[in-house]
Formats: C-alpha cells, sequence, structure tokens
C-alpha cells in the first residue's frame, strides 16, 4: 500500500465516528510520523474541509507534529507537585543525557504526583525518580 | 499455594510493580493483578495471604513470601507465621524518610521494615468513607465477576426499574456535586439536559484531569472502570441518552487501555446505549467543558461562550450532560437501595457525601484519601499525610490544581467545602492538595502559573492570551528588581505609558491590576483563575518576591 492508499485507510476507518478529525490525526501520525501538508490536505479533501481548518486543529494540538521526528521521546513531568519532589534539580542532567539523540519534553503531570519526579517514555511510566534514574530510562531510550 | 495480589495501577507499575508481580510468579505464587489500595508511598504494596508489604523491591520479595529464603525469621523474630503482632505496624507515625527512594540496590532489606499487616485495619485506609473508591485494592479492574461481587450493576439495575424523573430525583435528593471543579449540583444538570428537547442527546464523561496533583480519575479509570460505565449508562437513562463519550487525556495510556478494554466487555451489559472512548491531544484547556466539545467535534479546542449551556446545545448542538469521571462514579451507588439517602447523610454545608482528596507532592504520606466533606485541612496535611517527605516544615499547599489558590498553615483550620474555601479566595477544585516545604520560591510559583496560562492558553480572550504573558514578564521584573523603564512601556505606540520607570511598589500595583482583568475579562476559568495562585502567592510570601 502506498502513503496515499494508507490515509484513505485511515480514513475510511473512522468514517463511521460523529467527528472524526482527532482520531484520525492521531492514527496518521502514530502511522507517519506526522501530519504534513499533503496530509492535511487529503484528510480536508475526505472530510469536506477546508485544509485551513485542518491545519487550524493541526497547529493547535500539543500532541500533533508536522514533521516526523524519528529519535525516541522522553516525557518528564515539570508540574507543580513533581516540582516540589525536585524535578528542575534533575532537568540538567536528563538534558546532558539525552542531547540530540532523545528528544526529551516536558509535560505538566501525569498522574504520579504522589510520587514524582515522574516520566513517560511510550508507553511506560516511572516514578520516584533521582539523577541516576532519569539518566538511566533516557539513556536506554 | 501463596496468594499474592499487586496493583496494576500507572503508579505502582511506575514504581516496579510489574518486575515484582514476575518475581513472585517465579517464586511460585499464584499473582493477582488488583486495584490500588491508594496508599501511594507504599507502592509497590504486596498482600501475601491477606497481610501487606510494602514498598516492595524484587530484591525484598525472598522476605516477604512464606517459606522461601529468610523471610518469615527476619520477619517475626523467627517465629512461624505472619506474627502480626510481634511486628511493629507500620502506623501514620514514623520517622522522615528520603524523598527519593535509592536506587535498587542489591540489598534486600529486612521484612519488618516492609511490614504493613492487614491493609484494611491500616489507619490510613481505616479512617476514610470509601463509597466511590469502595473497591480500590480488592477488585481486578476488568472482572465482570469481581465487579458484579461487589455489588456492581445494582444501581443501573435500580435506575432502569424506575422512571426516568425518579432517577435525577434520586441524584438531586443525594446533594451530589460536580466532581471536576465548579461544583455544580448533578441532579440540576441532568434535569436539564432531560427536559431539554433535540434530535439526539449525549452523556459526556470529562476525563482530561489535567490538574497537577490530581489523579483520583486516573486511579478510577484504571480500578474500578465498570464503575464509571456503569454512572454513565444510568445518565443516559435519566436524561434520554443514545451516545455517550468518554474523553480522556493522552498522558494516561494505562487508564486508557483499561477504560477501552472495560468499554468492550461491559457494552452488551448497557446496550442499547453505547460509549466510546476519545483521545486527547494534550491540551490542558480541552478539560473545560465546552473547549472539550469542540474537540469531540474534531475542531480546535477553543472554549465556547456560554449561553448557550451544554446541557442546552452541546455536543453538536445537542442537549448534553458534561460531568467529571468522579461525578459520574458515584452515581451507581447513590442510585443503589438507600444510596441517595446515605450520600446525602455525609458532608457539611451544601458539600454532601464523599470527597477524593489526593495527597501529593513533597508529602510523606501520598496517595487518594476519600472521606465526608468537612474535614480540615490540617488534618489532611498533617495527621492523614504526615507532613512533608523531606521532613522539613510545610511552607503552603495548593489546593485545586494549577489555577487553585496557595494556601498558608495558618488557614489550615479551613474544611474542605466549596463554600468554605470560596469564602476564603480558595478552590476545592479536583480536590488536589499539592504540599510544598520551605525550600519552595512562591514567587516562582507565582510566574508557573502565569507562564503555564499562557502556554495554555486557548487564545480566546485577550487578558488571558497576553495578560499571562505580561503577568510573567512583571513577575521576573519585581523578581530581580528591575528598576528601567521597561521594554513594552517604552514602545512608541504605548502613548499612555508613563515615561519614567516604575518604581517596586508600582511594579506590585500593577500585577494586582492585571489579575483583576484577568479574573473578571476572561471567559473561562483558565484566565478567570490563574490570578488565584498569583494573588495568593503574593499576599502570604511577600518576602519571596523581593
Ligand atoms: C481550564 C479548565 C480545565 C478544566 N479541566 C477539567 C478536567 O480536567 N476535568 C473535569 O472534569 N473538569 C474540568 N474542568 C471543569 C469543566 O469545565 C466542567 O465544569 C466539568 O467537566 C463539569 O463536570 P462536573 O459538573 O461533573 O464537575 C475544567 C475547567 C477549566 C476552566
Ligand atoms: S480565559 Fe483563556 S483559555 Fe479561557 S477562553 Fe479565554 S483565552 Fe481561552
Ligand atoms: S505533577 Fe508530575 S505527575 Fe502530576
Amino acid at each position: 500500500m502506498d502513503r496515499t492508499e494508507r490515509l484513505a485507510r485511515i480514513v475510511a476507518d473512522h468514517a463511521f465516528r460523529e467527528g472524526p478529525l482527532l482520531p484520525i490525526l492521531h492514527d496518521v501520525q502514530h502511522a507517519f510520523g506526522g501530519i504534513d501538508r499533503e496530509a492535511e490536505a487529503a484528510i480536508a479533501e475526505a472530510l469536506n474541509l477546508g485544509r485551513a481548518e485542518v491545519h487550524g486543529v493541526v497547529s493547535f494540538y500539543p500532541d500533533f507534529r508536522d514533521a516526523p521526528d524519528p529519535r525516541p521521546e522522553v516525557q518528564l513531568c515539570r508540574a507543580e507537585a513533581c516540582q516540589t519532589r525536585g524535578v528542575e534539580a534533575l532537568v540538567p542532567a536528563a538534558q546532558a543525557a539525552a542531547g540530540e539523540r532523545v528528544r526529551l519534553t516536558s509535560v505538566y503531570c501525569l498522574g504520579l504526583c504522589s510520587a514524582g519526579p515522574a516520566a513517560r517514555r511510550g508507553g511506560e511510566v516511572f516514578a520516584r525518580l533521582d539523577e541516576a534514574g532519569v539518566v538511566r530510562l533516557i539513556e536506554e531510550a | 499455594m501463596t496468594k499474592v495480589r499487586i496493583s496494576d495501577d500507572a503508579l505502582a507499575v511506575a514504581c516496579g510493580a510489574d518486575a515484582v508481580a514476575a518475581a513472585c510468579e517465579a517464586a511460585g505464587c499464584s499473582v493477582e493483578r488488583v486495584s490500588s489500595w491508594g496508599m501511594h508511598w507504599l507502592e509497590p504494596l504486596v498482600e501475601v495471604d491477606g497481610i501487606g508489604w510494602g514498598p516492595v523491591r524484587v530484591e525484598d520479595v525472598p522476605q516477604i513470601l512464606p517459606g522461601t529464603g529468610s523471610g518469615a525469621a527476619t520477619r517475626s523474630g523467627g517465629v512461624e507465621g505472619h506474627g502480626r503482632d510481634r511486628v511493629p505496624s507500620r502506623g501514620l507515625v514514623e520517622p522522615p524518610v528520603p524523598l527519593h527512594q535509592p536506587a535498587a540496590g542489591p540489598l534486600p532489606r529486612s521484612g519488618e521494615a516492609l511490614y504493613v499487616g492487614p491493609i484494611a485495619e491500616h489507619p490510613f485506609i481505616a479512617r476514610q468513607q470509601r463509597l466511590t473508591f469502595a473497591r480500590a485494592g480488592r477488585t481486578r479492574p476488568l472482572s465482570l465477576d469481581d465487579y458484579e461481587a461487589t455489588g456492581g450493576w445494582a444501581g443501573l439495575r435500580r435506575a432502569l426499574a424506575l422512571a426516568p424523573d425518579e432517577v435525577v430525583g434520586e441524584v438531586t435528593r443525594s446533594g451530589l456535586r460536580g466532581r471536576g471543579g465548579a461544583g455544580f449540583p448533578a441532579g440540576i444538570k441532568w434535569q436539564t439536559v432531560a427536559a431539554a428537547t433535540g434530535a439526539r442527546k449525549y452523556v459526556v464523561c470529562n476525563a482530561d484531569e489535567g490538574d497537577s496533583g490530581t489523579f483520583a480519575d486516573r486511579m478510577l479509570m484504571e480500578g474500578d472502570p465498570f464503575a464509571l460505565i456503569e454512572g454513565m449508562a444510568i445518565a443516559a437513562h435519566a436524561v434520554g441518552a443514545q451516545q455517550g463519550y468518554v474523553y480522556v487525556r493522552s498522558e494516561y495510556p494505562h487508564a486508557i487501555a483499561k477504560l477501552s478494554a472495560a468499554i468492550e466487555l461491559a457494552a452488551a451489559r448497557i446496550a442499547p446505549f453505547r460509549i466510546e472512548l476519545r483521545i486527547g491531544a494534550g491540551a490542558y484547556v480541552c478539560g473545560e467543558e465546552t473547549s472539550l466539545l469542540n474537540s469531540l467535534e474534531g475542531k480546535r479546542g477553543e472554549v465556547r461562550a456560554k449561553p448557550p449551556l451544554p446541557a442546552v446545545a452541546g455536543l453538536f448542538g445537542c442537549p448534553t450532560v458534561v460531568n467529571n469521571v468522579l461525578t459520574l462514579a458515584a452515581v451507581p451507588h447513590i442510585l443503589a437501595e438507600g444510596g441517595a439517602e446515605a450520600y446525602a447523610a455525609l458532608g457539611t454545608g451544601r458539600s454532601r457525601g464523599t470527597t477524593a482528596v489526593q495527597l501529593a507532592g513533597n508529602v510523606r504520606h501520598g496517595g487518594l484519601f476519600e472521606i465526608a466533606f468537612g474535614i480540615t485541612l490540617g488534618e489532611l496535611v498533617h495527621d492523614i499525610g504526615g507532613g512533608t517527605a523531606s521532613g522539613r516544615p510545610v511552607k503552603a499547599v495548593q489546593v485545586g490544581g494549577p489555577l487553585g489558590a496557595y494556601v498558608h498553615p495558618d488557614r489550615f483550620d479551613l474544611p474542605f467545602d466549596y463554600e468554605a474555601f470560596a469564602a476564603a479566595d480558595a478552590l476545592v477544585g479536583h480536590g488536589g492538595v499539592v504540599v510544598f516545604d520551605d525550600s519552595a520560591d512562591m514567587a516562582q510559583m507565582a510566574r508557573f502559573a502565569m507562564q503555564f496560562c499562557a502556554v495554555e492558553s486557548c487564545g480566546k480572550c485577550t487578558p488571558c492570551r497576553i495578560g499571562s504573558t505580561r503577568g510573567a514578564e512583571l513577575i521576573d521584573r519585581i523578581r530581580l528588581g528591575a528598576r528601567g523603564l521597561d521594554a513594552v512601556a517604552s514602545l512608541p505606540q504605548m502613548h499612555n505609558a508613563a515615561k519614567v520607570p516604575r518604581s517596586r511598589a508600582e511594579d506590585i500595583a500593577l500585577l494586582q491590576d492585571l489579575c483583576e482583568t484577568m479574573r473578571f475579562g476572561s471567559l473561562c476559568a483558565l484566565g478567570g483563575f490563574t490570578p488565584y495562585p498569583v494573588l495568593s502567592a503574593l499576599k502570604h510570601w511577600p518576602e519571596d518576591f523581593a
């Protein structure tokens, strides 16, 4: 299946839903690593929307990217409860460990706030992180 | 065979529960993965033949299993059995522990240090009044048998035997108010939807739980997902809805997995009502109900002006119930025989029933504490939470998430009650309590609040979109003691701005003025409530702004 067909398949998979755009965007990003102009145009066409409308939605939500980023991602929680448990002190070591190889991003709460500092790597979650712990999970990403 | 129960809640897993479960299985135990009791400082909490041990690491497993390694000996001074009354129980008072558990080292700890005892008798659990979280720690989240055996579906069965308006009446009588933040009476909302006319009606569960310091929605979805489904089905019957949606934030992969499995398992049980799971995409503001509806419709998560209320014109313009996870999950209990009266009998003033307090941040005993409204903040932080995890004095607590005020310990007499908190310029919100020790810099926290608002603003109104950025700059200026003419004031188009530099007092007055503008000029509570953490920090800890 080429790209166009895969895109069409994703859109068709969600056609039965009310308000299918977000589920489609999640799947497109999952399949292609990002949602570029071409994909936006194809989705817009299929849903009878303007490309600007689709682009407006893609650019509103932090989870959506316009271009794939092949690097593994580690999300470090930097919200209030994790701050009280010392996450800011881990940031320099985390950044050094991530370097250019790992995309280290900040999130605001993973719901592990009684056991922070917390982080997420895809479907895995980590808590009670100290410097060694955060460096290890980034190096193993 | 030794029966072992270990939680598969995301927090337990994040603390290593999967590896501990595998080690127990390798040692020949039969392992059941259950929901979490909510004593987070003890996770992974392992229940061996009814006796709790925690926090357990893989190396500790031989210590806590009967008949393996030095377990029994260490545990009860050489006496066989669990020696419950020989081992000092780990009560609520214990010496401060380091904030960070040391990384898993090779040395097993003695069984004694891990001994918790019969879990339900632990003071942290025994003091609670668990209704919404009655199953926490006790059942397998995706077992329909466990659910049924613990009273599951009784509320739905009874509701379906009642007329829709009688169901609404029961919810109204229970005094249940929305747990998402605003505390709006659930019965009145349902009544409005029931009375409204529309081509279709919807029940939408708000599971966006974006507030830092909150995790009760997550625990419920992971630990007792059928209770949420049952609550939604009851709501659907009460208002005449055919379709339900649960909007879960993407930051909760475990909750998403559990809930989607549960929805499939329960589909036949709630038919013809249908529930579909939808995943958010990282925007905090999508927890605001109208923004959430836009997001469900496939639009940018911008907040809508009210009226029309979602109850009248919500999802796709149809009458829609939007309720928080905890609001809906409280409903099965309320609809069970005598439930409404029992619920209304708890609480204080107009805050009826129980509240799921989430103790978080720098607190020794963090976790989920469900209790009738009316308990004071001081009891929660000191008696139950055990003070700070760092052992240092408590400086502040933030209640109600990033939009909640910072409360000074001199107001620890405040009872958990919507009206009492509002009167003190504070917010119960979703019930998160984040504890800060004396190393916290409250000016930094005030700046964080402004910055968070700037990042998460949906952009619809100026006080929020631009005011928050100006607010963060202003706090920087105050903290740095900058005395020059500020960059914005010196722009040529700022005709009315004073051309002499502002003093510190003028900067602070300007910050207060900006907060007033945000409070009264914002469309939703993101811009409207961000001033609360800022102004409370400024009021109680002015020295931090020097
Ligand atoms: C910025 C913002 C974020 C919100 N986030 C949530 C949330 O994550 N979960 C929630 O249930 N309510 C949230 N709310 C409140 C909802 O707008 C709404 O009041 C609630 O979902 C209604 O349900 P309830 O009556 O059961 O509380 C938020 C409100 C605002 C202004
Ligand atoms: S206050 Fe902020 S988040 Fe709320 S509607 Fe206005 S711009 Fe959007
Ligand atoms: S604040 Fe970090 S997990 Fe909630």
